[in-house]
């Protein structure tokens, strides 16, 4: 690989970005524990309501938040932190950086307490009435709310380059990065209403009840743009550095930029393909709903073909003949570019996990599949894929430049993603397939469907747990490797200086932008189309609602307000 | 953008069109349609389902409450081939209501009133999973819907 930039940074940004992915990866060792956990559980191994002191739905709630929310968030802002300054050639403003990081930090450790004590098995939909500990929903506010200062911090850098820079196009990295911003503020709005107006005050005892559809609405707002929140930054890497670490160039910027647009435009106003089975929406808006989620499949499309192209465009500069060389041509076990396995592996899983995703939005298809395992089947094959490897891949990448010290087993890292790849095939093929039986999610089988002394057995599952078990030890055998490799390399001594380096690949196709070049249109018509989409919602939601409900832990049927009487 | 972009991007977009095309055809032609309910109606006070509402064509009515952790009623008996209006709700958490092999897959919200039209064509014994996750004892949360002549007969 030819050489990068590498750009000095400030000690404290270092420590930052250091402590913004390492608190993830040790709390993603508990994560994945607890995956390892749920396998074992499901399959019937473990034929108990809890293992080592915890309980499953315990367990469950501490696997989604941790790996789903807290790893995802806690690495966005930290590549945000690292690669905005460095794209733009600039110094990251230290002191707001820090607010937002110890905002978070501090969030994540109400909420882990929560769930660590028992006192938030409300898995991490939080479905009210189910109701948790105050500071579970305090600690998420608090992660949010860091989130967004992260935010907050770059715009007025941008601002200032813009100004510097006049007519430069702003750097393809940015508009990643600022994109996924963009939707996870929008989104995460709707969620932030849902916790600090409704739940917050009802979990302290302040109001008694709640609308419980208007309150999954807004989680639904929310839950599906998040699923971008995680995809974004993914694509970022794809666009910006996979062509580079392959030995070429970007095919095309402006596409690049186009699919960043798409993505502002139609991730948010889907929620309702989440709900294509409740009541108190119509199918009208459901309908709709189904519609744009198929419009935000286009950008992915889209990019499958332009990073395609980039690969064998970099596969072709290092002597690729014929039609399908470029495809074997590919550093997939190069230990010097060792990023480019992670990156590739996660695209291979999100071919399925992208069109097992269209079935999932299929107005109709969608009955045969909602809340079954099929659902967890198709999300480990995309948050679980793509996103999960490329973030564990930028993570260690980050890791080795910030603190100028050399990977090490090198040859582990780079089996890592193919490992990973084999286990979560595995995993998702009997996910999917048991769901497609009937097989529920979240759902504690070996208590119930996979004990044969109980009356619900049903054996026709065995085959479908079994082998998902396989699949998770598998991917808990790729995760134990990376960690190795993880806190190896940290504990190593340093060798070279400190730098950021980010492998950002040119562009092949680097053509004008028109209307490509400026954010503020696309933001616009964003709003506009969650307007159209979200007011009927709003509308069928209050006359499809007879009343609130009151509150529920997890292990008693009576009302909370009734029990405290 | 160069033509083969162009032509990729024509494709895609075909591709969606003729998806959604797909499921606009099955809603409409086909019936294969999501529940919706969007309706200020109290029910659920008028005592065991099901009811038969006509004979001809044979229609009942069946209220189902969902709570912590059954389902009321347990167990519900209708005869074959008979058109059945289903209305759920929650008594208290949310819950889920999936009928193991066939596409009667809904959720009961409590506050709101679920409604799906369904109807069996074959004799036999259906389990209800809930499939959300409800609290501790949720994996023990079932029901059945028992589809049979004889069992309808002895009940009047």
């Amino acid at each position: 690989m030819n050489t990068t930039i590498k750009l000095p940074v400030e000690p404290w940004a270092r420590r930052l970005v250091i402590l913004e992915i390492s608190l993830p990866i040790v709390l993603l060792v508990l994560g994945i524990y607890a995956g390892l956990l749920q396998v074992l559980f499901r399959a019937g191994v473990i034929g108990a309501a809890e293992f080592g002191g915890w309980e499953y739905y315990q367990s469950l709630t501490l696997h989604g938040v941790v790996n789903a929310v807290v790893f995802t968030t806690f690495f966005a802002v930290a590549f945000g932190n690292a690669l905005i300054p460095y794209a733009l050639g600039m110094r990251l403003p230290l002191r707001w950086a820090w607010i937002s990081g110890i905002t978070m930090v501090a969030g994540t450790l109400m909420a882990a307490w929560a769930i660590l004590a028992g006192k938030a098995s409300v898995l991490y939909t939080f479905y009210p009435p189910l109701m948790a500990h105050p500071l579970f929903y305090i600690g998420a506010a608090l992660l949010i709310v860091g989130s967004w200062i992260a935010f907050f911090n770059w715009i007025p850098l941008y601002v200032r380059w813009r100004r510097e820079n006049p007519g430069s196009k702003t750097p393809l990295a940015v508009v990643g990065m600022f994109a996924t911003f963009i939707v996870w503020l929008i989104a995460t709005v709707a969620v932030a209403i849902e916790v600090v107006v409704m739940l917050i005050p009802w979990s302290l005892g302040w109001t008694q009840e709640v609308n419980v559809p208007l309150a999954r609405m807004l989680f639904w707002f929310f839950g599906h743009p998040l699923v971008y929140f995680w995809l974004l930054p993914a694509y970022t890497m794809y666009y910006t550095m996979l062509p580079r670490l392959s030995g070429g160039k970007l095919y095309s910027d402006k596409v690049g930029r186009l699919v960043f647009m798409m993505f502002i435009l139609f991730s948010i106003p889907v929620g309702a393909h989440h709900q294509f089975a409740e009541p108190a929406i119509s199918s009208g808006a459901k309908l709709l709903h189904s519609f744009l989620t198929f419009a935000v499949a286009l950008p992915s499309l889209l990019t499958a073909f332009t990073i395609a192209a980039s690969l064998e465009y970099g596969a072709r500069q290092r002597g690729a003949k014929g039609l399908f060389d470029w495809i074997v041509k590919q550093p997939y076990f190069s230990t010097e570019s060792w990023l480019f396995s992670y990156l590739i592996a996660g695209l291979l899983i999100f071919i399925v996990g992208g069109i097992s995703g269209i079935i999932n939005a299929s107005y109709s298809m969608n009955l045969l599949v909602h809340n079954t395992s099929w659902i967890p089947g198709h999300f480990h094959l995309t948050v679980a894929g793509p996103v999960l490897l490329a973030f564990l891949g930028m993570s260690l990448h980050l890791l080795a430049t910030f603190t100028g010290k050399e990977l090490r087993f090198k040859g582990l890292a780079v089996a890592v993603p193919y490992l990973w790849l084999l286990g979560v095939f595995i995993f998702s093929w009997g996910m999917m397939r048991g769901g497609l039986h009937g097989e529920p999610r979240r759902t504690n089988l070996g208590m119930s469907y996979l004990n044969p002394d109980s009356p619900l057995y049903q054996p026709e599952w065995k085959l479908y747990v079994t082998v998902t078990m396989i699949g998770g030890m598998i991917m808990t055998l790729a995760m134990v490797a990376y960690f190795l490799v993880f806190f190896a390399t940290a504990l190593r001594s340093q060798r070279v200086e400190p730098a950021a380096d980010f492998p950002l690949a040119e562009a092949y196709h680097d053509e004008p932008l028109g209307a490509l070049s400026n954010l503020r249109p696309w933001v616009i018509t964003a709003i506009v189309l969650i307007i159209i989409a979200y007011v009927p919602m709003v509308r069928d939601v209050v006359r499809g609602t007879f009343s609130n409900a009151a509150g529920y832990e997890p292990h008693n049927p009576v009302p909370v307000q009734q029990l405290e009487d | 953008m160069d033509r083969i972009e162009q032509l990729v991007m024509t494709i895609a977009v075909a591709l969606l069109v003729v998806f959604f095309g797909a499921i606009v055809v099955a809603a409409t032609g086909y019936g294969v349609d999501v529940p919706t309910c969007v309706t200020d109606r109290k029910p659920f006070t008028e005592g065991a389902p099901p009811f038969k509402v006509s004979d001809k064509p044979l229609r009942y009515e069946v209220h189902s409450v969902a709570r912590m952790w059954m389902f009321d009623p347990p167990e519900i008996t209708i005869p074959p081939g008979a058109e059945v209006d289903l209305y759920l709700s929650s008594a208290d958490v949310v819950h889920g209501f999936h009928v193991e092999g066939t596409n009667i897959n809904l959720m009961t919200v409590p506050g709101a009133v679920t409604y799906a039209r369904i109807k069996f064509d074959r004799e036999g014994i259906y389990r209800i999973l809930c499939h959300e996750y409800c609290g501790t004892a949720h994996h023990l949360m079932a029901g059945s819907i028992q589809v049979s002549h004889l069992a309808v007969e002895e009940q009047q």
